[in-house]
């Protein structure tokens, strides 16, 4: 068990390794550097000025130099300055990374309330009209594009029923800290989170259902049935028990599809997370702050991946490969 | 059922040979309803847009009016226009045409790379599987739709090839991953074996017995492949980082949405886009279930 485990974590490492090399080559072939931002401030300064700060700075250095204080300044909790907001980047991404984290939090709360319940439905009565509902909406929702989806709903019921607001993540006339400016803010985290719940359902529903369906066949489940057992209890017992399980799994691969999703969601509801922060800030061309997100993004996905990867193992042993 | 023993004869002797794989796909096609009429609209969609967008004048219907700015829906305007008073209809069309036809050059694209890779990688084993599996599992792990966007706001004299060449990078991991499996299971077979031993390359076994015997599975996948190809083109569009200005994609069109006022009120610039592309992605996926029910002897409806 622990083997496989930092087995895994050995994994990540030239994971980790080859996404900063990625972004950071990126980053090299982007225009600009960390001197673009005061060069356009002060544009009257000689050039031969920045051309010395450069060199003192190491800008000339060949890329694995740079490379290497670049991950060392990470390290250090270092992110380096926004180009056009002349702010750390910290400060910039402070906020909104609580935004995005609360937002995934609801998103993930919503997808096994919804996913859950109807996975167990249609396992146990499959073949039933509400299995095929089910298994119908399965369908419905992995076609779908989730901009498509999004925009679909935001103009049902923000724009055409207004029950949640189009925008924002809060309302600016609430006092901050007050019950108000909470409820205001669920009110605002709602439509975006059960949006992108709907969609992100399709794989647990899909495996609980199998996984019931199997389960059913199982000798220790027809031994249950010969000794007795009330049918709801050779469910809740026997069959759930060994069914939800697996389920936990799929924690890690929800994180990457939401984070991987949370681009748009938060481009379409105009909420003032890391996502939107990452399209307004490329579209500015702001690239210290493009660079900071990719790999911060970046490395939640790998680690979503590493989650799911652990309690796979812990839960189903037969993965464990050593 | 009163079914005439005689008929129910008749049934079980035809069966005894095996049913060629496109009557399977004939009868699974009958059974399934809603994937035969998936598969008719589409279809159709398809060929209308096609014949249509041949027939329309691009340059007619790109140009500046400034005296229909966000007409509503009319005879004249099927769909209304847009805010320079471009006909709508005709950029739905367009935009159709140019969505599916990059859908199709990807989903072939990431085919290829990954029928190759795969099939090395399944076919030889060790150090080859190594090599491409640990690539895939990385490019699996990478934020694929941030990357992308900086690829594409940073590659200078950005086109439509650039797009589909920057989008074929990432996205054919999924079916490397796939065939190599199969070619897994496939290798130990006897009759590649017998190939071996009879001094048949391995390049030939490959192409000519392994890779028909995956043709069902890959045809699946592709299918499904095209509509979440679609889905990603247009979503990329969408947020400004797809096909360029000069190419309009159905993207494009819903981009306008991203004005509160036509979303709220011009609902005809952005919503019918919306709605093709919802209503070809249920095709495409009801068509790709069915063929995937198809290629699956134990999941046969018929």
């Amino acid at each position: 068990m622990l083997k496989f485990i930092i087995r895994r974590f050995l994994v990540m490492i030239p994971q980790l390794a080859l996404l900063s090399i990625l972004i950071f080559l990126l980053a090299k072939a982007m225009p600009g550097d960390a001197l673009t931002g005061s060069m356009q401030a002060n544009p009257n300064l000689d050039p031969k000025v920045f051309e010395e700060l450069r060199e003192k700075l190491g800008l000339n250095d060949p890329w694995y130099e740079q490379y290497g204080r670049w991950i060392g300044n990470l390290f250090q909790g270092e992110l380096g300055m926004s180009y056009i907001h002349k702010v750390d980047i910290a400060d910039l991404l402070g906020d909104r990374m609580a935004n995005t984290f609360w937002l995934g939090l609801v998103t993930l709360i919503f997808t096994y309330l919804i996913a859950v319940p109807l996975g167990v439905v249609a396992g146990r009565w499959n073949e039933s009209w509400a299995d095929k509902l089910i298994v119908g909406y399965n369908y419905v929702s992995f076609a779908i594009p989730l901009f498509v989806f999004a925009l679909i709903m935001l103009f049902i019921f923000g724009f055409g029923l207004h029950w949640f607001p189009i925008g924002g993540s809060v309302d600016v006339t609430v006092e901050k800290g007050t019950f108000a400016y909470f409820l205001s803010r669920i009110h605002h985290l709602l439509l975006p989170a059960i949006t992108a719940a709907l969609l992100s359902t399709v794989g647990t529903i899909q495996y609980l259902r199998n996984e019931i369906i199997d389960t059913k066949l199982k000798d220790f489940v027809k031994t249950a049935r010969a000794k007795g057992t009330p049918e709801k209890k050779v469910y809740s017992r026997h069959i759930f028990r060994n069914s939800l399980l697996p389920v936990a799994a799929f924690l890690g691969y929800d994180i990457v599809f939401i984070i991987g999703g949370s681009v748009f969601i938060e481009q379409i509801f105009s909420y003032p997370g890391l996502g939107q922060l990452f399209i307004s800030s490329i579209n500015q061309r702001d690239f210290s702050v493009v660079n900071i997100l990719v790999m911060l993004f970046g490395f939640l996905s790998i680690l979503g991946t590493l989650i799911s990867d652990i309690i796979l193992s812990i839960v189903d042993p037969r993965i464990r490969i050593d | 059922m009163s079914t005439p023993i005689v008929e129910k004869n008749n049934i079980s002797l035809q069966q005894q040979k095996t049913p060629s794989g496109f009557s399977v796909i004939v009868r699974e096609f009958a059974k399934d309803k809603l994937a035969l009429f998936s598969l008719v609209l589409f279809l159709g969609i398809v060929l209308y847009v096609y014949i249509y967008s041949f027939m329309l004048d691009q340059e007619a219907i790109t140009r500046v009016d400034l005296f229909n700015i966000f007409a509503e829906p009319s005879s004249v305007y099927w769909l209304g226009t847009d805010y320079g008073g471009r006909d709508v209809f005709g950029q739905l069309i367009i935009g159709a045409r140019n969505s599916l036809t990059i859908g199709i050059v990807i989903t072939v694209l990431t085919a290829i790379i990954g029928l190759v890779l795969g099939l090395l990688a399944g076919y030889f084993g060790g150090w080859v599987d190594n090599v491409i599996m640990r690539t895939v599992d990385f490019i699996l792990v990478l934020p694929t739709t941030m990357i992308i966007i900086v690829f594409v706001v940073i590659v200078p004299e950005f086109n439509v090839a650039n797009f589909i060449f920057i989008m074929s990078i990432f996205y054919w991991t999924g079916k490397a991953r796939l065939i190599r499996s199969k070619t897994l299971a496939e290798r130990e077979l006897d009759y590649v074996s017998a190939s071996k031993t009879l001094g048949t390359p391995n390049w030939k076994i490959m192409l000519f017995q392994v890779l028909p015997n995956l043709s069902s599975i890959i045809i699946v996948n592709m299918t499904l492949n095209l509509a979440g190809n679609i889905g990603i083109e247009t979503g990329l569009t969408y947020l400004g980082f797809g096909l360029p200005e000069s190419t309009p994609s159905l993207g494009t069109l819903i981009s306008y949405s991203s004005n509160p006022d036509v979303m709220e009120n011009k609902w005809w610039v952005w919503l019918p886009a919306a709605l093709l592309i919802l209503v070809m992605m249920l095709c495409i996926n009801f068509i790709g279930q069915a063929l995937k029910r198809a290629a699956d002897a134990r999941q046969r409806l018929g």
